[in-house]
C-alpha cells in the first residue's frame, strides 16, 4: 500500500501504522449494517438553485509565466523543473 | 492603545475610532502587531508575522480616509490567517516540513477580497499539518497552548486561529474547515466560529485537503464580527467552479431580525454520550432559546452514528488524492539522496509528511484501491447522501437544528495523541453538518467548572446564514455568554 502511495515508511512505522489502520477500518465496517442498494453516491454537495452561467469567456489571460511558476522547485532551469533521469539516451 | 484595548476591540470599535481620527489604520496595526508579538510566546498561535504587508494594506485604509473614500467593511482591522490560506510573497507552510520554504505567487480569493474590504493580515497562524487533526499537536512547528487553558488544546485544525481571537491578539480570523476545523477550536477556546455552506466561500488558494468538504470560514469575539468578515470574502469566484451563485445577503443586517416562533430541533442522537457538563451547558442555552420564543422540539437524525466512519473515508480518499502533488518537483522540498525519479518521491514524501498525514494518505489509498473501492469509498458516498438526507427531513419541520460542537471540553495537550481513533471521534457532532454541506456555527455558550469554554452548534438550511447569525446573535445577546 506505501508503494501504491509512493510513500517510504520505516518499518517502525509499518507496524504501528497497521494496527491503527486496522483499528479504523473495524470501526468503518459499521456501515455494512446500512442497506444502501437505492441510494445514488453522493460525490459532491448538492442543493437546488437556479440554472447559472458556469462557463465564463473564453479570453486569453495573463498567465504566472514559467519562472514565477517553478519558483518554489527545488530544482529548476530555463523554465523547467528538473528531475532526476527518467529515460536514457 | 493599551494591549487589553487592543484584545477587546470589535470591527465596530475600529470602525468608529478611525472616522472619529482617535487613531490611523498604521497607529493601529502597529499597536497590533506589537501586542500580539509580545503575547505569541505564551500560546504560539502565530507561525509568523506580516509587518510589512500590514503596514502596507494600513496605509492604503488612511490614505482613503484622507480623501473622504468610504475605507471599506474592515478598514484597519486586524487579522489572523491560517497558514493553508495563500499569500502572494508571504511564506505559506501548512504547518509542514514538506512546505517549509514555501512562497506563494498568488493570492487566495478570500485573502484578495478580505484586503480589498480594507483588512489588515498581521500574522499566519499555526494549525494541524496539511488542516489534519483535531488538536493543533499535528504541526511540524510545535503546538498552539489553548489561551483559556494553557495546559490544554486549543483544538484543530484551525487551533491558532482560534487561539488568536481568544487572546485577543487578532479581532477576526480566518481558518478552514473540513470536519468541524473551525468549529471545534471555536468551542474549545470560547469564541465564534462559522462554517458557511459549501461554495459560498471561494476556495481557490486554499491548500486543498478534502476538496468536497473544504470551507474557509471567520472567527470573531463576537457574532456580528464573524458575520462582516463572511459577508466580505463570500460569493461567486468564477477561479472555483464550486463557488455558488447564490446573491450574498447583508449578514449584518440580519441580526436584527426576529427569532420569536423559529422552530429548533435537538436531534437526540447528539445529546447521548457526551459529557455531562457539556450537556448542561447546552441544556441550559436551549433554555435562553425558549425564552427568546423559540419553539423547540426533539427530532431525529438516525444516521449520525455513521457520520465518523463516512467522513473518514471520504475526507482521506480525497486527501491522498490531493497530496500526491507533493512529490519533490515543484513544491521546495525534496529528499536529497535518491538515484531515480520513484526513489525521489517516496523519500520526499517519506520524510517531508508527518505522522498523521502519512496515516492519512495510506487510509485513503486503501479505500480507492481496486477492490475495495466499492466497499468503502462508495459505500461512503452513499451513506453520505443518507446522512444529508436526515438535514433535508429535519428542515422541512424545522428552521434551525441546535447540538453541543464536541462531546467535551478543550483535553490536555498529548492526552489523545497515542490513539488516533480517539481523536477522530472528537468530532462526532461536527462532521455530519460538513458531510451536508450545510451552514453551521459554534457559538460559546458557558462554561465548565474548571473554567473550560463550551460552544454550541447551530445548523441551519443551504444558503440560510442569515438565519444562523439572527438565531446567534438573539442568543448572545439574551445569554450574555459571549
Amino acid at each position: 500500500m506505501a508503494d501504491l502511495a509512493n510513500l517510504r515508511l520505516t518499518d517502525d512505522e509499518v507496524e504501528r501504522m497497521s494496527a491503527e489502520l486496522d483499528q479504523i477500518l473495524t470501526h468503518v465496517d459499521a456501515l455494512n449494517e446500512l442497506d444502501t442498494s437505492a441510494v445514488e453516491p453522493m460525490a459532491q454537495v448538492l442543493f437546488d438553485a437556479p440554472e447559472a452561467a458556469t462557463l465564463r469567456e473564453d479570453l486569453v489571460r495573463p498567465t504566472l509565466g514559467s519562472e514565477v511558476a517553478t519558483a518554489n522547485a527545488p530544482l529548476a532551469a530555463a523554465g523547467c523543473f528538473k528531475v532526476p533521469l527518467v529515460i536514457e539516451r | 492603545m493599551t494591549g487589553a484595548e487592543i484584545a477587546d476591540l470589535t470591527i465596530a470599535r475600529i470602525r468608529d475610532g478611525l472616522q472619529a481620527r482617535e487613531f490611523s489604520a498604521v497607529e493601529l496595526a502597529e499597536a497590533a502587531l506589537r501586542h500580539a508579538e509580545a503575547e505569541n510566546p505564551k500560546t504560539g498561535a502565530y507561525l509568523r508575522f506580516s509587518p510589512e504587508r500590514a503596514l502596507a494594506a494600513a496605509r492604503r485604509v488612511d490614505g482613503r480616509l484622507a480623501q473622504g473614500a468610504d475605507p471599506g467593511p474592515l478598514a484597519g482591522v486586524p487579522v489572523a490567517v491560517k497558514d493553508v490560506i495563500l499569500t502572494a510573497g508571504l511564506r505559506t507552510t501548512c504547518a509542514s516540513k514538506m512546505l517549509a520554504n514555501y512562497t506563494p505567487p498568488y493570492d487566495a480569493t478570500a485573502i484578495a477580497r478580505l484586503e480589498a474590504a480594507g483588512g489588515v493580515i498581521i500574522g499566519k497562524t499555526n494549525c494541524d499539518e496539511f488542516a489534519r487533526g483535531s488538536s493543533t499537536e499535528n504541526s511540524a512547528f510545535g503546538p498552539v497552548r489553548n489561551p483559556r487553558a494553557l495546559d490544554r488544546v486549543p483544538g484543530g485544525s484551525s487551533g491558532g486561529s482560534a487561539a488568536a481571537v481568544a487572546q485577543g491578539t487578532a479581532v477576526v480570523a480566518l481558518g478552514s474547515d473540513t470536519g468541524g476545523s473551525i468549529r471545534q477550536p471555536a468551542s474549545f477556546c470560547g469564541v465564534v466560529g462559522v462554517t458557511p455552506t459549501y461554495g459560498r466561500v471561494s476556495r481557490y488558494g486554499l491548500v486543498a485537503f478534502a476538496s468536497s468538504l473544504d470551507h474557509i470560514g471567520p472567527f470573531g469575539r463576537t457574532v456580528r464580527d464573524a458575520a462582516i468578515l463572511l459577508e466580505t470574502i463570500a460569493g461567486r469566484d468564477e477561479m472555483d467552479a464550486t463557488s455558488v451563485f447564490a446573491p450574498v445577503p447583508n449578514f449584518e443586517a440580519a441580526l436584527k431580525g426576529p427569532v420569536r416562533g423559529m422552530k429548533i430541533g435537538l436531534p437526540r442522537e447528539y445529546f447521548e454520550g457526551l459529557r455531562v457538563e457539556v450537556g448542561d451547558r447546552v441544556a441550559g442555552a436551549v433554555e435562553v432559546l425558549k425564552s427568546l420564543g423559540c419553539e423547540v422540539r426533539d427530532i431525529a437524525m438516525p444516521h449520525t452514528k455513521y457520520a465518523i466512519s463516512t467522513y473518514y473515508i471520504i475526507c482521506t480518499a480525497e486527501a491522498s488524492a490531493n497530496l500526491a502533488r507533493y512529490d519533490g518537483v515543484r513544491y521546495t522540498m525534496r529528499s536529497s539522496h535518491s538515484e531515480t525519479l520513484t526513489d525521489m518521491y517516496r523519500n520526499t514524501r517519506g520524510e517531508g509528511f508527518g505522522a498523521e498525514c502519512k496515516r492519512r494518505i495510506m487510509l485513503g489509498t486503501y479505500v480507492l484501491s481496486s477492490g475495495y473501492y466499492d466497499a468503502y469509498y462508495l459505500k461512503a458516498q452513499k451513506v453520505r447522501a443518507l446522512v444529508a438526507r436526515d438535514f433535508a427531513e429535519a428542515f422541512r419541520e424545522v428552521d434551525a437544528v441546535v447540538t453541543p460542537v464536541s462531546p467535551f471540553p478543550a483535553f490536555k495537550l498529548g492526552e489523545k495523541m497515542d490513539n488516533p481513533l480517539d481523536m477522530y471521534l472528537s468530532d462526532i457532532y461536527t462532521i455530519t453538518g460538513s458531510l451536508a454541506g450545510i451552514p453551521c456555527m459554534s457559538v460559546p455558550c458557558g462554561a465548565t467548572a474548571a473554567g473550560l469554554p463550551v460552544g454550541m452548534q447551530i445548523l441551519t438550511r443551504h444558503f440560510d446564514e442569515a438565519g444562523m447569525f439572527r438565531l446567534a446573535g438573539a442568543f448572545e445577546k439574551a445569554g450574555g455568554f459571549a
